[in-house]
């Protein structure tokens, strides 16, 4: 069944959008749509440096994604800049370093487009084995430490002061994110990375009563547009990469379209503005 | 368990000589206190003053810089930070926030909503609240995991004046049916003090502490802590040895300058001409031993070398 390549690319998809699901919530939550673009750009440098001393691409990416997360995090203690200019300066600069020792090696030729915009029709089978593996190993930690996560979110300060540990929790949290977008890269590439975490969990808020769901209905969200966004390629011949994306966008504004459902809605008219 | 024979009960956490220190500057300094099971704690003392830095400090939030901070080897904390926002992103009903950083059983998380009666709000978002639904579903989790000490900061803001009695009167009875320590941190001097054991008047450094029988005597606290005066701190005097200066410094009862107002360190260093410019510009107050103090700005980093000259 898997020699078929529109399968493995089906099979390959499902299974990033699964995992990027409960992942891509954590980013909305936390408000890192920026910071997930910005370690997703990195991964250029990671090919580029991959390349240039030929060490396997995966780890590279993901060394390099993990380490400019930890450079952030030694910027933001300095804090001379805001993490919003640090954000934009990692962000460029891994990406414009990356395209420019990839300009100086004349002697390989690489399919730039392919890393920025993803090939998931070319997706062999390690390729699949990997993305699931990868996505079972990623969905199992945050599953493990689910808790730490949705305190420290919430709440840093309180998730320390009540025995958890939000900086271990934070750590281990980017690590995840680098995992994710090293396999990642493949299948919607650099520049779509952030939008198959950001828009699925997106989508789910409206449906969503608690954490755990929207969780879940981001993974099936993600499902459904890479379902949906390989059909739509295969059918009117569009790349496939952004072509998942747009599926996923259109999902986002059907979703739009529906009623939310409030809990508690009773209410919220008179308290709407009551904290600030 | 090791028990010191000198002491029968076990302090829950205790502070000795702890300071923090951020780019330079104490934003406290000196603070000593010790809570033990049942009793309750209140920190009071104006914006800037080091309150939440201390209960932070004192729960581990905050590493101190110097001096010591004990906690009892498995301390349960149970925390309603001052500020709290939770993203309209997430999507967390109040029965969700209950078991937010441990597991709780349904009649646990039950019996905490009932006693700060939200129990009708349980599958409300938390967005949706008014704060004071917001505050009490705080203390609700905060409670609902039993803990061996209650940190709350300012748990009553956003509260109606009803609802804040309500609140400290829900806290009395949580000390008194649960036996746990609390750490209480307020503004709101007057309504605290009938149900706290010890207060703890902080500006920087620890300015003075006490019962609060003892200042509830005080006609000057009835006449202006008695009848409630809106929701703003309160200016008043009272009875102290030194007067805060603008610049940080402390004016002694004898005319002496420190850079600190504890007495193990009231070491003279100027004298203040009389009539001269530091005159208009005090700020400060005179207060005394049991006062909840409302003056000036804590003391700068120059504090440390004058100690030491």
């Amino acid at each position: 069944m898997l020699d078929d390549f529109f399968i493995r690319a089906l099979v390959a998809g499902v299974g990033l959008a699964i995992t990027a699901g409960p992942l891509g919530c954590f980013v909305v939550w936390r408000r890192m749509a920026y910071f997930g673009d910005t370690m997703a750009h990195s991964a250029l440098l990671g090919v580029a440096l991959s390349l240039l001393m030929e060490f396997n691409l995966l780890l590279s990416v993901f060394i390099v994604a993990a380490s400019v997360s930890l450079l952030l995090l030694l910027l933001q203690r300095r804090g001379t800049l805001s993490t919003d200019a640090l954000l934009g300066i990692l962000s460029h600069a891994t990406l414009a370093i990356g395209l420019v020792i990839v300009s100086f090696m004349t002697w390989v030729r690489i399919d730039l487009v392919g890393f920025l915009f993803g090939d998931i029709l070319a997706v062999t089978r390690a390729d699949v084995d990997l993305v699931w593996g990868g996505g079972i190993l990623v969905t199992f930690a945050i599953v493990w430490m689910w808790r730490p996560l949705i305190a420290s979110t919430v709440n840093p300060e309180l998730a320390e002061a009540e025995g958890l540990q939000p900086e271990r929790t934070r750590l281990a949290f980017m690590l995840l994110m680098a995992l994710v977008i090293a396999i990642a890269m493949k299948i919607v590439g650099i520049l779509l990375i952030t939008s198959l975490l950001i828009i699925p969990a997106a989508t789910a808020r409206r449906f969503s009563t608690s954490p755990e769901i929207m969780a879940v209905l981001a993974s099936v969200v993600g499902a459904l547009a890479v379902i949906g966004g390989l059909f739509g390629s295969l059918k009117f011949d569009t790349p496939s990469g952004p072509s998942i994306v747009v599926a996923a966008l259109a999902l986002f504004i059907l979703s739009l379209l529906t009623k939310p459902r409030m809990s508690g809605a009773d209410h919220s008219a008179a308290s709407q503005g009551g904290r600030a | 368990m090791l028990q010191t024979p000198t002491k029968t009960v076990q302090p829950l956490v205790s502070l000795a000589g702890v300071g923090v220190r951020r780019q330079g500057r104490w934003l406290v300094r000196g603070v000593e206190f010790s809570i033990a099971p049942g009793e309750i704690v209140t920190l009071i003392g104006p914006n800037g003053s080091g309150k939440s830095t201390t209960a932070k400090t004192a729960i581990g939030v905050l590493k101190a810089d110097e001096g010591r901070v004990e906690r009892k080897a498995g301390l349960k904390v149970g925390y309603v930070p001052q500020k709290l926002s939770v993203d309209w992103t997430m999507p967390l009903t109040i029965d969700r926030l209950m078991t937010l950083t441990s597991p709780l059983k349904g009649a646990e998380i039950d019996a905490a909503l009932d006693a700060t009666g939200i129990r009708h709000l349980a599958r409300a978002e938390v967005q949706h609240l008014s704060g004071g639904e917001f505050q009490r579903a705080l203390l609700a989790r905060a409670i609902a995991r039993k803990p061996d000490l209650l940190v709350l900061d300012e748990p009553v803001q956003g509260v109606d004046f009803s609802g804040e009695i309500a609140l400290y009167d829900l806290i009395k009875t949580i000390r008194n049916t649960t036996g746990c320590g609390i750490l209480l941190i307020s503004h709101d001097l007057h309504v605290v003090m009938a149900e706290t054991d010890t207060v703890i008047c902080l500006n920087g450094h620890v300015c003075c502490r006490g019962t609060p029988e003892i200042v509830s005597q005080s006609p000057e606290y009835l006449k202006l802590f008695g009848a409630r005066a809106g929701q703003t701190l309160a200016f008043y005097n009272h009875n102290h040895d030194h007067t805060h200066l603008p610049d940080g410094r402390v004016l002694h009862a004898d005319g002496s300058i420190t850079d600190d107002c504890r007495p193990d360190d009231g070491r003279p260093v100027d004298i203040l001409p009389t009539g001269g410019r530091a005159g208009p510009m005090r700020i400060g107050h005179v207060h005394g031993p049991n006062c909840g103090c409302d003056h000036g700005p804590a003391p700068t980093g120059r504090g440390e070398e004058r100690r030491n000259a």
